[in-house]
């Protein structure tokens, strides 16, 4: 009875150990995994950083040196002068800036209508604004060309900014957050008689501060991720934006291309991202994850 | 409560969005309907007083078109293998940062890092990785400086090196090429929502499933995934739809060529012909292809909402 007893605590106390070494031995395969796999989503920062740095004579070494030997940091200096960077980087925060400004305005008088007051039809509109959201935004783009040639708006900094100012998911963010406000707090302040402008910029505003925050960074980083449309209407040294600019300050992609200046080149432009990245992180990652933009 | 002299104050609230819609989005759906509907139609020829006749004629010819039917091609080929590798990998990531406490903020900043760059610029960076540095390749007296960086990993590892993008480079290799890199551009998005569904999921279904000893895999397949079905189901809907639009990221690695210096165009997408159809003034056959791919992006969405109908859980 009592060997019984002791045998069978022998045996749950090797499958306990079992377990917990199985359990170890797991652990180390999910660090493993997740360790590998980050050291490859790394690995193009780090071969653009790396090459960036290193003469022409290094980076063609046909075995490659994984430190450079020699800093050569001229190569940022060059990339800056080659794709006129100064101009690109000054074009992009005038169109980021003034759209971004005027979206926010837009945005919130037609999220406070949809979210707070009353009109006829307020249901119909609202979902006819969301079908749209599934259309491509090419199919928009074929008149939308037609039209600002049409305004004479080509190359001027008005086509940048004036056709992308009303963004329906933007709206539809905003009076998710408008609505999440008591409305006992509107009608309180119509009794005291103030009017819906006020209330709008002295507490629905403020309160939605957050939101706010998280359409002003994705509506930075599209100004400066935008390629297509620039390129088709703007496409003049006095009006290119960045990603463009870039594009076609290096136009050969294969052969011999001078890669570490390339490479300084593509991480200037890459520097201010990674910056507002690293301050304002909690709003893009809670922004992106309601929105649904690049999948 | 509100009086109907009120309406008008809401109108004025909404009016410069009106405004702008009708401009920007409302009249090009019609336009664009019209345009495509109307044979032949170009906005040059239009604008000399050209008159168009009503048919079909646009769709025809752009279904029969070669060159559609290659981005056609390319645009499902990519959407097919790249939206179910990335949803695997996300999934497995998101699984394992989830089951850690150890660096797992620190792990997860360094996942979401893709997100936040530039398709065009990171696309030059992988150019330069795969991109092999010489000339005269596919010639008997090719000359190569340096072979990049990935080649130097497979020859490292025993294998031999492949042309990727360059002169004469093959089909398979520079679809393997955009895969990788829309896959890796892919991941920070899906890998968020399912990390967030992950973490949403009630504690109780594990402990139960840890007092029954169930098996690891079981706990996977019978708990996480169908719990985390509502968000694998809108990563696969947007993944399928950001796919079809694919284009920048082509043009980050090859270029405005779209293609290997050899064979430029070889890798457009459905929007790349949209573009090329609007810098020729082929309006009407743009319309055609864009009402095209809208067609193609509501067909995928809806058999994606039917299928998460069935499969999805709760």
């Amino acid at each position: 009875m009592e060997k019984q007893v002791v045998m069978s605590a022998r045996k749950y106390r090797a499958q306990f150990l079992r377990q917990k070494g199985g359990k170890a031995l797991s652990l180390f395969g999910v660090y493993f995994f997740l360790i590998l796999m980050a050291l490859v989503v790394l690995f193009p920062f780090y071969w653009m950083l790396i090459s960036s740095v290193k003469t022409l004579e290094e980076y063609r070494l046909s075995v490659p040196t994984f430190w450079p030997r020699v800093l050569m940091l001229e190569n940022y200096l060059t990339a800056f002068t080659t794709a006129k960077l100064g101009r690109l980087f000054m074009n992009t925060m005038i169109v980021g800036l003034v759209s971004t400004i005027l979206s926010l305005f837009i945005t919130i008088l037609t999220a406070f209508a949809f979210a707070r007051l009353e009109f006829k039809g307020k249901e119909l509109l609202f979902a006819a604004l969301l079908a749209t959201m599934m259309i491509p935004g090419e199919l928009f783009t074929i008149t939308n060309y037609g039209t600002v040639t049409a305004f004479g708006w080509k190359n001027t900094y008005t086509v940048l900014i004036v056709p992308f100012l009303v963004s329906v998911f933007y709206i539809y963010l905003l009076r998710q957050s408008f609505l999440q406000i008591p409305n006992e707090l509107y009608l309180a302040a119509k009794v005291d008689g103030t009017k819906d402008w006020k209330y709008l910029w002295k507490v629905m505003v403020p309160l939605s501060l957050p939101t706010l925050i998280s359409i002003t960074i994705l509506k930075m980083m599209g100004a400066w991720n935008s390629y297509i449309w620039p390129r088709l209407v703007a496409n003049d040294d006095a009006h290119r934006l960045i990603t463009n600019g870039l594009r076609s300050a290096f136009t050969d992609t294969t052969g011999d291309v001078n890669y570490p200046v390339q490479m300084a080149a593509v991480a200037l432009v890459s520097a201010p991202l990674f910056l507002v990245f690293v301050f304002l992180r909690k709003y893009i990652m809670t922004g992106v994850s309601r929105s649904g933009i690049k999948g | 409560m509100v009086n109907s002299k009120d309406h008008w104050k809401a109108w004025l609230y909404l009016s410069p969005a009106i405004v702008l819609l009708l401009i920007f989005t409302v009249w090009p759906i019609i336009n664009t309907v019209r345009m495509s509907l109307l044979e032949g139609y170009s906005g040059l020829k239009a604008a000399s007083g050209a008159s168009f006749e009503f048919g079909l004629g646009n769709f025809v010819k752009v279904i029969k078109y070669r060159k559609f039917l290659t981005c056609l091609q390319n645009t499902v080929l990519l959407c097919l293998w790249t939206v179910p590798i990335s949803t695997i990998l996300a999934l497995l990531i998101a699984v394992a940062l989830n089951s850690i406490k150890f660096l797992q903020k620190a792990l997860q900043t360094v996942f979401f890092l893709p997100y936040v760059t530039n398709s065009i610029a990171i696309g030059m960076v992988f150019a330069a990785m795969f991109n092999i540095v010489g000339s005269f390749y596919g010639t008997e007296n090719e000359i190569v400086v340096t072979a990049g960086i990935i080649n130097n990993i497979i020859e490292f590892f025993g294998g031999s090196r492949v042309n990727w993008i360059n002169y004469g480079s093959t089909y398979t290799a520079n679809m393997v090429v955009m895969i990788v890199y829309i896959v890796w551009n892919a991941l920070p998005f899906k890998i968020l929502i399912l990390l967030g569904g992950l973490q949403a999921i009630n504690k109780q279904y594990y402990e139960a499933a840890r007092v029954d000893s169930t098996p690891r895999w079981r706990v996977f397949t019978r708990i996480t995934v169908p719990l985390v079905s509502p968000m694998l189901a809108y990563v696969i809907i947007t993944g399928f739809i950001g796919g079809f639009k694919e284009y920048t990221s082509i043009v980050g690695i090859f270029g405005e060529t779209m293609g290997p210096p050899n064979d430029g165009g070889r890798l457009n997408t459905m929007v790349g012909f949209i573009y090329d159809s609007l810098s020729n003034n082929s309006q009407g056959r743009a319309s055609a292809a864009a009402l095209i791919l809208f067609g193609i992006i509501l067909v995928v969405t809806l058999i994606n909402l039917w299928v998460s109908k069935k499969r999805v859980h709760y």
